[in-house]
């Protein structure tokens, strides 16, 4: 994790954008019932970056098995493949002032083309795939650029309201280069009919920032006879120049 | 009109539901073969300089209820308060000290156990020392944005009350809410609590 992967880069220890937090969901979202009793009432205590917040781990492409981007394969046995519609998802992952953001390390999660999760406390009659885990990872390159390959995951009902169900979805873990931006989103397919029903989705106020999470399908990436291409790019959060910044911390 | 800033929104936040565990702990919930080792589960090793501390969290909802299904990642400076960072400019920290952990909360007790040392101190923007503290992001099912927190320790009371974090929270009883408690057996208690008249207070960092 020490090892710096973008040797020939100035490393940037700028303060971050302040979080436009009425773009994110609120955290009471009552609509999303377990918002109710897992929100802060208080306001949170706003802080400007400090190291504890600009700096963060960095992770290098050392920590990769080669099928770690492959849910098709990584669980599967030997000669075998997850049953389901087989897609790439690709896209970079950018800041607010529009860079790639290299060495960002992505986790992903979902369920099978049926909708069931591989997961103890899961019940759902949707049948398991022996042949999908439903976990992969990977690390963008030096333009902030990722991909991945798995199938298409299926709708999921879920304990809301009586009928609720997820729309498709993949969930991911982003890091950037500071702890502050941290992020967890979950990604939706482009022409679903279920995103703009759902309470999870529903928990975001503004239309324009749903559709920042629909990803789009992509011909012109698709593998002709073998997978489908979906574009979900991911905007971190920017950072402030610290060239004229008169502080004593960071350099 | 003038010129466009060109600038992006960061992409929303979404909740991390209930089975986070399968993308970022997935040897915890039984998803073998296919990383060795879940990430962040390690973070010291025999060489690791400074001293060695264990932190049990629990995080508990509004009606005092253990969430047993949340996910911790811890973020802190190495004995000599350097960052392992290719943002951290003051030097390079202990090689044998990842500083990064992440743990999900046992799915029977609520509880999660941090192996890790005691951070140094860090400077705040202004240079003045910050007190010994460990950085916390909380999600879970319910949580539509990770939570920031801090853990600071109960045995460093001076240090504490020269910090310049704590020092911005306006209502002074609240403080208490972000140092944790020296158990018998020496092991450090962090209870966070996420809402009602005991809760945590929260960084919009």
């Amino acid at each position: 994790m020490s090892a710096d992967p973008f040797t020939n880069r100035k490393p940037e220890t700028g303060a971050f954008f302040q979080r436009d937090r009425s773009w994110h969901p609120p955290a009471f979202s009552p609509n999303y019932k377990t918002s109710i009793l897992r929100s802060p009432q208080k306001a949170l205590l706003s802080l400007d970056s400090t190291l504890s917040e600009i700096t963060g781990p960095v992770f290098g492409h050392n920590i990769l098995g080669e099928l770690d981007d492959d849910l098709i394969h990584n669980f599967a046995k030997q000669g075998e493949s997850a049953i389901g519609p087989r897609i790439i998802v690709y896209g970079r992952v950018l800041d607010e002032r529009g860079k790639g953001v290299p060495g960002v390390l992505l986790e992903v999660w979902q369920a099978n083309a049926g909708g069931r999760y591989r997961h103890k406390k899961e019940g759902y009659v949707a049948a398991l795939d022996p042949n999908f885990g439903g976990c992969g990872r990977t690390i963008t390159d030096g333009e902030g650029n990722y991909a991945f390959r798995t199938v298409k995951p299926g709708p999921y009902p879920w304990p809301n309201g009586v009928n609720d169900w997820r729309p498709a979805h993949i969930h991911f873990s982003v890091f950037g280069h500071g702890f502050a931006q941290r992020l967890i989103t979950q990604m939706y397919f482009e022409g679903d009919p279920l995103i703009w029903r759902c309470p999870i989705v529903r928990t975001i106020p503004d239309k324009a920032a749903v559709e920042m999470l629909i990803a789009a399908l992509d011909m012109q990436a698709t593998i002709p006879m073998d997978a489908c291409a979906y574009k979900f790019d991911i905007v971190l959060r920017g950072r402030r120049s610290s060239l004229f910044e008169n502080r004593l911390e960071g350099n | 009109m003038a010129q466009s800033l060109n600038r992006l929104k960061e992409s929303p936040s979404q909740t991390a539901g209930p089975y986070v565990h399968i993308g970022m702990t997935p040897n915890f919930c039984g998803i073998e073969g296919v990383y060795a080792e879940d990430l962040g589960a390690v973070m010291v090793n025999d060489k690791t300089k400074g001293e060695r501390i264990t932190v049990r969290a629990r995080v508990f909802d509004g009606a005092g209820a253990p969430l047993k299904d949340a996910l911790i990642e811890i973020w802190q400076a190495d004995a000599d308060g350097l960052y392992d960072s290719p943002a951290e400019m003051r030097g390079k920290a202990d090689p044998d000290f990842t500083g990064w952990g992440r743990k999900a909360t046992d799915m029977d007790t609520g509880e999660c156990v941090f192996e890790t040392i005691k951070p140094g101190r860090v400077p705040f923007r202004d240079g003045r020392k910050m007190a010994p503290h460990i950085n916390f992001w909380i999600v879970a099912r319910g949580i539509n944005v990770g939570l920031n927190t801090r853990m600071y320790f109960p045995d460093e009371e001076k240090a504490n009350g020269e910090d310049p974090v704590l020092a911005r929270i306006e209502h002074r009883q609240r403080v208490a809410t972000l140092i944790a408690e020296r158990a018998a057996d020496g092991t450090y208690l962090f209870d966070i609590h996420l809402q009602g008249e005991k809760e945590t207070v929260f960084f919009d960092v």
